[in-house]
């Protein structure tokens, strides 16, 4: 079984640079003229209002609405409700897609904690296919936020391994290790933010702003795990393929020039169900549940198996475990 | 009172010359029209439109933003001995020197606003109606020093000038205690860069105690060698004397540091090399390359020879004393530290990955074109400031409404230094 090739392309890789890389022509010479059509709708835009339609005019309205709203951390319910009510009308005004964007908090008495086992991995990527589908994942650019690694019978060596490999698996004389956002209990990341629009929230799980990052991509430099993303470009959803059951915090839409990273499907686990990635696995190697419930099966793992995590010097204590059968 | 006509004289200065400034200043401006181009595109298409990448998620804007902070930084550096010595011969030069602190805080504050995402979100760093995550952010530490060395060095030389334009010495007692602060200052901008970079586990190339130490070096290398450059072809264009004191100064500031700054980067290399741990490994990839991937090798190369040879031939007496040979050091210390403390200090730190992958990163045209054009914006700036200062310094400009006898009987506080070691005197005519 091998999974989707379409999936399998490594952002560097399909990430295109204007006039210097692999651009198509039609794309080229839409960017040449480029400047011509800004120029068209600056004007457009500065047509007199009663020109618009009544949905361009709302859209617009919105739109500022949402230019100048605060932080979501420091909004009050009311002001949540508002935002996703304008993020639900504006979605359906612009793409004609009716969202449902969820605001559930940190469920008392929930600390998330997931455990991986490295002898049922098959590097199969279910679970990055699950991952794309669910949250998401701009398409054009082929964002992953979990990434599987294939390595050589032995040691644990990231540096000798392959996460873009592209053949049959699983390969003769290989294993697999898969990465994501490991949600560390003192992230390193959430404190270089200039703009405090990455936090932990209570049930342990660091989540973005994506309306108030700016964009300086501190987080990433500050990842020890390599699991934050930035939207090179305008992310691109086919609308078919759009997963409608969104959260503020989580899969919803996000826009070019911001931060994104996995969220330990904050939609679904918050209210109970396992993430997608743990759900898609088909061989078991993906263990989740709440860390505080002593019957949960990854309190089991963690008291039953040899574990280990990565990069433990570090000291921010990932809650992500790897271990074998 | 003289502030219409200061701000008149300023723009007569800046934009009457011959026509080698005219020329200068219109190839300026097309190459800033270029970088406008490339940046809207940027704007339009995304940060996509650049050679970054999830991988090295900061490229050639990060770096000319390091390595201009130091130039900043280091132009305070002159300024020490100029004001708080009372170093005359520094006198001349200083104005000059803050010019370039000036040009390259644009210049950094304007490769940040191209390196994010979301500039329109830019409001979000403003305290009160934003939120600052000072101080546990080092990137908010960093706005703060950065805007607040920008105040300072405008408001400085601002008094200074508009005081001499205005028939009156500039009162020390004003503007000494900013001084002292603008010198405290000019370290903190640079150490803060280096904390940005230093504070990172996750980037063993960078997480080095040694970092800052390095940073300041390495600028108050590039800094005086910039300065030195300036003040030699301010001297070569225009009646501005600068006496060869103040060069042997500047160009024995420039070699110490130059010697410093190899010393810092010996030990770093013995540090990376002589042991190799796997925190080594970025290290590895810019002096040797990695597994056939070796795109900085020959830039760091360069890099380390242009300051060695420099550094040995200022280290020489007469070489150094000798415009013809002290130029060239100078231009070679500037371009070999622009390498490496740039390109060559921002991007190993990001290859390969902290999950071991590596991805290298060649800049893309767009972000080559919005790099010129910053770097045209900066020279712009620069121009400009040193033309309108260099008239009011020289005298040959003064406000036209100041009251002739009052300027021939000023009174110099008892406190200052005999009117005989005034290297400006108010000329009038």
């Amino acid at each position: 079984m091998t999974s989707d090739p379409t999936t399998e392309v490594p952002r560097d890789e399909a990430g295109q640079t204007l006039l210097q890389k692999r651009v198509d022509r039609r794309r080229a010479l839409g960017i040449l003229l480029g400047g011509a059509a800004a120029g068209t709708s600056a004007v457009a835009a500065c047509a007199p209002v009663s020109a618009m339609t009544p949905e361009s005019k709302e859209a617009k309205l919105l739109a500022w609405r949402e230019y100048i709203k605060g932080n979501y951390r420091t909004m009050t319910e009311a002001e949540r409700a508002e935002t996703i009510a304008r993020l639900e009308r504006l979605a359906e005004l612009k793409r004609g897609v009716d969202v449902t964007i969820q605001s559930t908090g940190a469920q008392p008495g929930v600390v998330f904690g997931y455990g991986f086992n490295i002898s049922k991995c098959k590097g199969f990527r279910s679970c990055v296919e699950a991952c794309i589908n669910e949250n998401n994942l701009d398409r054009r650019a082929a964002t992953q936020y979990i990434r599987i690694f294939e390595m050589e019978d032995g040691v644990i060596d990231f540096d000798h391994a392959d996460a873009t490999f592209q053949h049959e698996v699983p390969a003769e004389g290989h294993f697999y290790i898969g990465t994501q956002c490991f949600q560390c209990a003192d992230p390193p990341c959430v404190k270089v933010c200039p703009v405090g629009a990455t936090w932990q929230e209570p049930d342990g799980i660091t989540v973005v702003d994506y309306d108030w990052c700016i964009g300086c991509r501190y987080c990433m430099a500050a990842c020890p795990y390599w699991a934050r993303r930035f939207n090179w470009d305008e992310p691109e959803v086919p609308a078919a393929e759009l997963n409608t059951n969104q959260h503020y915090l989580g899969n919803r839409a996000r826009k070019a020039g911001v931060v994104e990273k996995c969220h330990f499907c904050i939609h679904r686990t918050r209210k109970g169900q396992l993430p997608a990635c743990a759900e898609a696995c088909p061989t078991g190697a993906r263990v989740f549940g709440n860390l505080l419930d002593p019957n949960s099966e990854i309190r089991w793992v963690l008291a039953n198996k040899r574990i280990f995590r990565l990069k433990e010097d570090l000291k921010i204590e990932p809650r992500f475990w790897y271990f074998t059968d | 009172m003289h502030l219409k006509p200061f701000v008149l004289t300023a723009l007569d200065s800046a934009t009457s010359g011959g026509r080698r400034y005219h020329v200068w200043m219109g190839g300026l401006t097309l190459i800033m029209l270029v970088g406008a181009y490339a940046y809207s595109l940027q704007l339009r298409y995304g940060l996509g439109v650049t050679g970054m990448n999830d991988h090295v998620s900061w490229g050639l804007y990060i770096s000319n933003f390091t390595f201009l902070v130091g130039l900043a930084a280091a132009a305070m550096m002159l300024v020490l001995p100029a004001y708080i010595l009372k170093d005359v011969d520094f006198g001349r030069a200083v104005l000059m020197a803050e010019a370039v602190a000036v040009a390259a805080l644009v210049m950094c504050l304007a490769f940040v606003v191209v390196d994010i995402g979301n500039p329109l979100g830019g409001w979000h760093l403003m305290p009160g109606i934003g939120f600052l995550n000072w101080p546990r952010s080092l990137l908010a530490w960093d706005v703060l020093v950065l805007n607040g060395y920008l105040a300072l060095n405008l408001a400085i030389p601002f008094y200074i000038l508009y005081s001499r334009f205005s028939g009156r010495q500039p009162d020390k007692r004003k503007y000494i205690p900013w001084m002292y602060i603008a010198v405290m200052w000019a370290v903190s901008i640079h150490l803060v860069t280096a904390f940005l970079l230093a504070g990172l586990p996750a980037r063993p190339f960078w997480n080095t105690a040694l970092l800052g130490p390095r940073f300041l070096a390495s600028a108050f290398t590039a800094g005086p060698a910039f300065v030195i450059l300036l003040l030699w072809f301010i001297r070569r264009e225009t009646e501005y004397k600068i006496s060869e004191g103040a060069f042997a100064k500047l160009a024995l500031i420039t070699t110490v540091a130059a010697q410093i700054n190899l010393v810092m980067l010996g030990s770093e290399l013995f540090y990376k090399f002589y042991s190799p741990t796997h925190h080594g490994i970025n290290a590895r990839y810019l002096f040797f390359g990695l597994d056939g991937h070796n795109a900085l090798v020959p830039w760091i190369w360069t890099a380390i020879a242009l300051s060695t040879v420099a550094t040995i031939a200022l280290m020489i007496h007469p070489v150094r004393r000798n415009p013809r040979w002290l130029i060239p050091a100078c231009a070679a210390l500037f371009v070999g530290i622009w390498i490496e403390k740039g390109i060559g200090l921002v991007v190993p730190g990001f290859v390969p990955s902290p999950l071991g992958e590596i991805v290298e990163y060649t800049p893309s045209l767009v972000e080559l074109g919005v790099t010129a054009g910053i770097w045209a914006l900066g020279m712009f700036v620069l121009t400009v400031l040193v033309r309108v200062a260099l008239p009011i310094e020289l005298g040959d400009v003064r406000s036209p409404y100041i009251d002739e006898r009052r300027v021939t009987t000023i009174v110099r506080p008892r406190s200052s230094r005999p009117p005989r070691a005034d290297v400006r005197p108010v000329r009038t005519r």
